[in-house]
């Protein structure tokens, strides 16, 4: 077996919070508890999970904008500094949630594609000229569209511009952040097909970042489902949905619209997120769970594997 | 740039300041070359001569000196002076200001620490301070009044950095692998450029002032080299008996202070994007109707019938068509769902009923919307008011921008309902806790004395809804109520208003983008695309045998949860911008059915029962 594309070991996230003039510093808010996971080369994994679950704080620390509090991130046989954008800029790039506001409102599309390649590749103009119309064809955008300025753009045209961008510096990931969720349906399906293809074409590996469910089911091979900030679920894309082991995933997938499913409320009671201030011991779920017992108040569950291929935190795992 | 121009000449002022300051450059550029007296040149004999003698067009001073020329020469300096001071001021204000708020944290505590410590002295005094640290002479004035200038550069360009600095395209030129300076060099500094523009031409003026002020006191320009505020200081003696002496350079500070402060205030307008999007221009209370042809007089038909609505958006020269004829209705208990993608006219067709559409440029332009057998559009605006709210209510995508962030949620309920209801506040909190309760909102009472922004966005999703059901309404108008929460909380708020309409008879349109919801929601749909209805039917028989080859498309390029892996069905190009729609059908570009006549003449609603489809080769016959 080849080297993963990627490998976490331990990593974590920890913001401090501000010390008080008379008091010990408090704890700071864990954004992401400890998680380990692999992303086998060529493998898109779809990472799922609700406002405030940590999932923009993983990918920012993926590609090195963000430094971990604890753990290491490595590419196949290297493993940059953390917290170095510069180091990372070659292996791994990010294709941010908005479109527009990720490219500068005063330069030129040109202007944008050619920076990755002059800062990480130090190519000359006439180099430059042939990498950029070889990308712009690879992401179906015209030539003329170079001298024009973001404005000017669609949300679907500049999520391909941003796309374009990160191809620009020949990575072997992409995390996608929330790649289509600002774009229309029509547009959406546009944008996921193009990533498909890409993919094959360069042969590279996908983080998909998402919090719809069927985005993320059709186009990933596996899913890791996060929820206060840690992996409560990991399984094969067609699985975990239809056959989720943590009542966590159950939930989201019994929550998502669906065509002909009758409108129920999957839970009734107004429940909401643990405080990040005031972490409940045990099971961050416990609270939402209707399978939470006395342990899981007070014992946190750790990944373990449930059935081939599929790994989830519970103590209580849903069996079929 | 000539479109700023424009702009900017469309402000008399402006231009009366512009047209000023021009006169005054040209005139202080060619004064050399000007047949005039020596500045410098006394002539004791000569004091104090009124204007208009002979060889003295403005006379002269307490040593016989010409006037005129002083003041030319005089103007020259101060001009320059005050320019200069600008100029540094701003290029080392900003550079500490890009720095501060650029790389945040302690950098930018330890900075702006230091300029907050400036600004406390009183400016003159610490420009006296300066002066007298360094001894008087212009260049000492100058840099005096620079340095007095440079925490206002450095506070407002931080400003503007910080909100930059977050934004995403940083984040991408560092992840191009810019280091610091090429960021702050080449991605900030372009867009903080016109702010620093429009700092400076507003504190020219205030510049000049001052250097005048410091020469006024003796600390500047050293006699015999003049600059304005030398002038008066030296005619402050004469003041009685020869009085043009500081007149004449106590208009000229006049003029120009004026004319900068005119240009500099035009300028800012011109450019600031604010300004220029017009959104600081109060639109009208209602939205204004404007209709060619008299309003429809068809009966109306269930509890909200909008007939043949056309509301139009004008933009300068543009007319953008964002409903162009809309004919819907809901009856009393049933939910409508209104689809389509952005831009297609949904919320512009919703907003358009209670005339809230933002007027300038939102018209009204054809159509009536019935409610309780009278035509809201004609309605004048004190009866439509108490209608709002009242028999009509509206939910909107965002609850945290629509309720109010520095009222208790508790105390904006209270007042929509007293706003309608003549009810003492007892029993109107009373009301708003049954009302919470309603909505499930968990500890209701403890929750009345909230602010929005301790509340999580399904709960506040939930006081807006308790607030549109404040007053018993017989329509509540949806707009993506759901679209910003997250899934497990958009499954409980379907559920809500769900339950809501069965018990209450309540009549909702619900717009979306989202089949999922409305499949699950809707009793009727209507797919809107480029402002108009393309396909109208009970829901079950829309999803199942699309009639429209637009719907048929869009429902297939929806994923679908538990479909597995696969390639999605895209539908190719973009939707029509609606200022340049094409002849006949808008879809007919993206459309694989199109034929020739697709694109010839107006295509109508064809209207079979129950369902309605607005295409000349639809997918399937109608029933």
């Amino acid at each position: 077996m080849t080297a993963p594309a990627l490998r976490l070991t331990d990593l974590s996230k920890t913001f401090p919070l501000a010390k008080p003039l008379f008091a010990p510093a408090p704890p700071g808010v864990r954004a992401v508890r400890t998680m380990s996971f692999e992303v086998p080369k060529g493998e898109t994994l779809g990472i799922v999970g609700e406002s405030g679950c940590g999932k923009s704080t993983l990918a920012r620390m993926l590609v090195g904008l963000l430094a971990p509090t604890t753990g290491t991130i490595e590419f196949g046989e290297a493993a940059p500094s953390p917290g170095d954008p510069a180091a990372f800029c070659k292996l791994i790039q990010y294709v941010f949630q908005d479109p527009i506001s990720s490219l500068n409102p005063r330069k030129t599309i040109r202007q944008i594609m050619d920076a990755p390649l002059k800062q990480l590749y130090g190519m000359d103009r006439a180099e430059r000229d042939k990498r950029v119309a070889e990308i712009f064809a690879s992401v179906n955008l015209r030539e003329e569209f170079l001298d024009r300025y973001p404005h000017e753009f669609s949300g679907g045209q500049a999520q391909r511009i941003g796309i374009a961008r990160a191809l620009a510096a020949s990575p072997e990931i992409i995390v996608l952040d929330e790649p289509v969720s600002a774009l229309d349906v029509s547009v959406q399906a546009q944008v996921l097909n193009l990533l498909a293809d890409l993919r094959r074409t360069f042969g590279l590996t996908y983080l998909f970042i998402s919090h719809d469910l069927a985005v993320v089911e059709a186009v990933s091979d596996r899913v890791v489902v996060l929820y206060f900030g840690a992996v409560v679920e990991i399984g094969r894309a067609e699985t975990i949905f239809n056959a989720p082991k943590h009542p966590y995933t159950k939930l989201l997938a019994d929550s998502a619209p669906v065509v002909g499913r009758p409108l129920t409320a999957p839970e009734q009671k107004g429940t909401e997120l643990p405080d990040p201030l005031n972490p409940p011991p045990g099971c961050a779920f416990a609270g939402r769970c209707p399978r939470a017992t006395d342990i899981c108040r007070t014992e946190d569950p750790a990944l373990r594997p449930m059935g081939d291929d599929q790994l989830a935190a519970c103590h209580h795992p849903i069996e079929d | 740039m000539t479109a700023f121009l424009k702009l900017l000449f469309r402000n008399r002022l402006a231009a009366l300041g512009a047209v000023v300051l021009g006169l005054i450059l040209v005139l202080v550029i060619i004064t050399p070359l000007l047949p005039l007296a020596d500045p410098n040149v006394t002539s004791t004999g000569d004091r104090f001569a009124r204007p208009f003698t002979q060889g003295h067009l403005l006379g002269t001073d307490h040593l016989g000196r010409d006037l005129l020329s002083r003041l030319l020469y005089g103007t020259r300096l101060s001009l320059a002076v005050g320019i200069a001071a600008a100029v540094i001021a701003a290029t080392i204000g900003s550079a500490i200001g890009i720095i501060a708020g650029y790389f945040g944290g302690r950098t930018d505590n330890l900075i702006m620490r230091g300029v907050d410590m400036l600004m406390a002295f009183p400016y003159i005094l610490l420009a006296l301070a300066i002066v007298a640290a360094l001894g008087p002479g212009l260049m000492n004035a100058l840099v005096a009044v620079a340095a007095v200038n440079i925490p206002f550069f450095a506070r407002n360009i931080r400003g503007i950095t910080v909100s930059l600095a977050g934004r995403e395209f940083i984040d991408a030129a560092r992840l191009a692998g810019k280091g610091h300076v090429r960021i702050i060099l080449t991605e900030l500094l372009p867009n903080v450029l016109p702010v620093i523009i429009i700092a400076m031409s507003t504190t020219v003026g205030w510049m000049i002032l001052e250097t005048a002020g410091l020469s006024f006191l003796g600390l500047g320009s050293q006699p015999p080299q003049a600059d304005l505020g030398s002038m008066l200081g030296e005619a402050r003696a004469a003041l009685i008996t020869a009085p043009h002496t500081s007149v004449v350079p106590g208009i000229m500070i006049f003029f120009i202070v004026m004319s900068v402060n005119l240009l500099g205030d035009g300028v800012r307008d011109a450019l600031d994007p604010r300004l220029k999007s017009g959104a600081l221009s109060r639109p009208r209370a209602t939205t204004r109707v404007d209709r060619k042809d008299p309003a429809p007089t068809r009966p109306q038909q269930g509890a909200l019938d909008l007939q043949d609505l056309e509301t139009q958006f004008h933009v300068g020269a543009r007319v953008y068509r964002a409903v162009g004829g809309v004919s819907i209705n809901v009856a009393p208990g049933e939910c409508l769902g209104i689809i389509g993608e952005s831009g297609s006219g949904k919320s512009v067709t919703a907003l358009s009923v209670m005339g809230l559409v933002a007027s300038p440029p939102g018209v009204i332009t054809a159509g009536a919307v019935k409610f309780e057998g009278e035509d809201l559009l004609s309605a004048r605006y004190e009866a439509l008011r108490r209608k709002r709210g009242d028999k009509v209510a509206y939910i909107f995508q965002d609850p945290l921008a629509t309720l109010h962030p520095l009222y208790k949620v508790g105390d904006q309920m209270i007042e929509a309902i007293q706003v309608h209801h003549k009810v003492p506040r007892s029993q109107a909190r009373a009301r708003a806790l049954d009302l919470f309760n309603a909505v499930r909102i968990p500890n209701a009472e403890s929750r009345l004395d909230n602010y929005p922004h301790e509340m999580s966005g399904g709960m506040r999703q939930r006081v807006g809804i308790a607030m549109a059901m404040v007053n018993d309404p017989e329509v509540i108008i949806a707009d993506e109520p759901t679209t910003a929460l997250d899934v497990t909380v958009q499954a409980q708020i379907l559920a809500l208003l769900d339950d809501l309409r069965r018990e209450r008879g309540l009549a909702i349109i619900f717009i979306t983008h989202d089949f999922g919801v409305v499949a699950q929601l809707c009793d009727r749909v209507a797919v809107m695309y480029a402002g108009r209805i393309v396909e109208e039917g009970p829901t079950q028989a829309v999803l199942d045998a699309p009639a429209h080859p637009y719907t048929k498309r869009l429902i297939a390029c929806v994923p679908e949860l538990g479909g597995g892996r696969r390639r999605l069905e895209a539908i190719p190009g973009l939707p029509p911008v609606v200022d340049k729609l094409p002849a006949g059908c808008a879809f007919a570009p993206r459309c694989t059915k199109a034929a020739a006549d697709c694109q010839r003449g107006e295509i109508g609603l064809d209207r079979q029962g129950s369902r309605a489809v607005r295409c000349i080769h639809p997918e399937e016959a109608l029933a």
